[in-house]
């Protein structure tokens, strides 16, 4: 009476080819991933060295190493997290935990959420508009980490918010019951329980601003520039750009070179999720409710 | 109507009427509620009885759609007045809530949570003090003291509950309110928190809301009975469950509606 009837036996054919047919789909996914890897790995790793890592590059940049692009990208996100991240996470937490539920904070998260869609050459033009010309930063490391820093805001806020509002909601009544201010349950509560939370979110996007080559390519990125910036009014010469610049601008670059940049590059990110990772493993296991 | 600077009453309230946007949870709302006995607030879900508790402390107040009229007056004083500081009220007016919510940190910093607001430079033997006589005072204190720096959220659940209690002692609240206390919790846990609410009655004015009638019964002086949001009824405990002047309490009590 438990046996299989005919039409039991079709369904456990289709169920059996779904099941195949949504592994594949998934297996193929993981390829692209693979191929970029190993391409990069083989072509570009014969190049990475300590002279290809600390020194200039030479010979109309068909030779040398990456060291000024490199602290050049180091300048540009770290300049960009030092605006974007205080303002990010002010922003999340009054959205969070301050503003009323009314159509002005609606309007608010719909600009936010426009601005992370806003396509990252318009936020080159509006970077060059904005601090290169209005403010009159000229083409500066200043000029394109705000520009970075614009376009990185909106990521941090959702990521912000989102950790915040991880936090129970018993745990603020608790402390407002106890006659607790708003900000004494941030400083006490919600920001101590959140806060791996938000760094993960923004080493995550330390990694994404590390690869944009559009919005510093007029506001503050340099072609060629073989020594390092001295203060945030300089030019400078950025991992992204020079990837592009080898790649499609200068003649004659041995083939391994753009590889080796490219490697270096996928490095530095495959660092800082690997890094976002162990924080947020890090995170579960201090959890404490 | 009583003169209003008699403090024999600790809450009071006058033609309370609260709304949640256009929803009208309270309807002119005038109660009693007398100092050193336990009042237990009964009545079908979304009667109001827990919006009429927190009205007590103001923590309605969080929600920006709300909207009173009428006055709320704490051992006498009104605690809607525009000059009244939210901290001072809550300090004199604990409470309790349906979950037992300790904050994630050890046994100690959740005791001395509220005392560190109002008094943030106490010196540790000041603190000490204050924490065991908190958990002494909830019975707690024989089953944490070896492990006060441990974490609250692991402790059961009635336990927790006390917690929560304990950690309104330090500051020398008046009113403790307490929202389904034991709903949270298991038969034996019941009965533990019930009598603990008997030994604080002794120092403190409590208002408990309760779904469970035989609680009311048991653990309260004194019973308020409400439905849609109006007072049917209160009066001592003991006359109401027996004799019900309202024809509604009499049915509620007897079950004809829940």
């Amino acid at each position: 009476m438990f046996g299989p009837t005919a039409r039991t036996v079709q369904d456990q054919l289709v169920e059996r080819r779904v099941r195949v047919g949504l592994g594949l789909v998934t297996a193929v996914l993981v390829l692209p991933v693979v191929l970029i890897l190993g391409v990069l790995v083989v072509k570009g790793g014969p190049m990475i060295s300590m002279e290809f890592l600390f020194s200039d590059p030479t010979n109309g940049m068909t030779e040398g190493g990456i060291f000024p692009a490199l602290i050049g990208t180091v300048w540009l996100v770290g300049f960009a997290l030092l605006f974007s991240v205080p303002v990010g996470i002010a922003a999340a937490l009054y959205l969070s935990e301050y503003a009323p539920d009314n159509w002005v904070t609606r309007a608010i998260n719909l600009a936010i959420i426009n601005l992370a869609g806003v396509p990252s050459i318009v936020h080159a033009l509006f970077g060059l508009g904005a601090f290169v010309l209005f403010a009159g930063f000229g083409t500066s490391i200043l000029a394109a980490s705000l520009t970075l820093a614009v376009m990185t805001l909106p990521v941090v806020i959702v990521a912000t918010r989102e950790s915040l509002q991880a936090v129970p909601m018993e745990f603020r009544e608790a402390c407002w019951s106890m006659g607790a201010t708003r900000w004494q349950t941030i400083w006490r509560i919600v920001l101590p329980n959140s806060i791996t939370g938000i760094l993960t979110g923004v080493i995550l996007e330390v990694s994404r601003t590390a690869g944009e080559t559009a919005p510093i390519m007029f506001t503050g990125a340099a072609f060629f520039l073989p020594f390092l910036p001295e203060s945030v009014w300089d030019q400078t010469m950025a991992m992204s750009l020079h990837l592009f610049v080898v790649s499609t601008q200068v003649p004659d670059v041995p083939e391994a070179l753009p590889y080796g940049v490219a490697l270096v590059m996928i490095l530095m990110v495959l660092t800082m999720n690997a890094l976002s990772i162990g924080f947020r493993m890090w995170l579960r296991g201090r959890r404490k409710w | 109507m009583v003169d209003a600077t008699d403090s024999s009453d600790a809450i009071r309230t006058r033609d309370l009427n609260l709304w949640y946007g256009t929803f009208q949870a309270l309807h002119d709302v005038t109660l009693d509620i007398q100092t050193g006995v336990v009042t237990s607030m009964i009545g079908p879900s979304g009667c109001g009885k827990s919006t009429l508790l927190r009205c007590f402390n103001r923590i309605n107040e969080r929600l920006d759609y709300v909207r009173t009229t009428g006055s709320v007056e704490i051992l006498g004083h009104d605690i809607l007045a525009p000059e009244v500081e939210i901290l001072q009220v809550r300090k004199r007016v604990g409470m309790v809530f349906q979950r037992p919510n300790p904050l994630p940190f050890s046994i100690r910093d959740n005791v001395l949570f509220a005392h560190s607001l109002h008094a943030p430079d106490a010196s540790k033997q000041a603190q000490d003090e204050l924490l065991e006589g908190a958990l002494r005072k909830v019975l707690l204190w024989d089953a944490v003291k070896d492990r006060l720096d441990s974490l609250a959220t692991r402790l059961s659940l009635e336990e927790q509950q006390k917690l929560c209690i304990a950690r309104l002692l330090p500051v020398k609240p008046s009113v403790l309110l307490m929202d389904e206390p034991c709903s949270a919790l298991d038969p034996d846990g019941t009965r533990a928190v019930e009598e603990l609410i008997w030994e604080l009655a002794e120092e403190y004015s409590i208002l408990i809301v309760t779904h469970n009638m035989a609680q009311a019964r048991r653990a309260s002086d004194r019973c308020v009975f409400m439905l849609m949001g109006k007072v049917i009824e209160h009066g001592p405990t003991s006359e109401m469950f027996v004799t019900p002047r309202d024809e509604r309490t009499a049915a509620y009590i007897e079950g004809r509606y829940g």
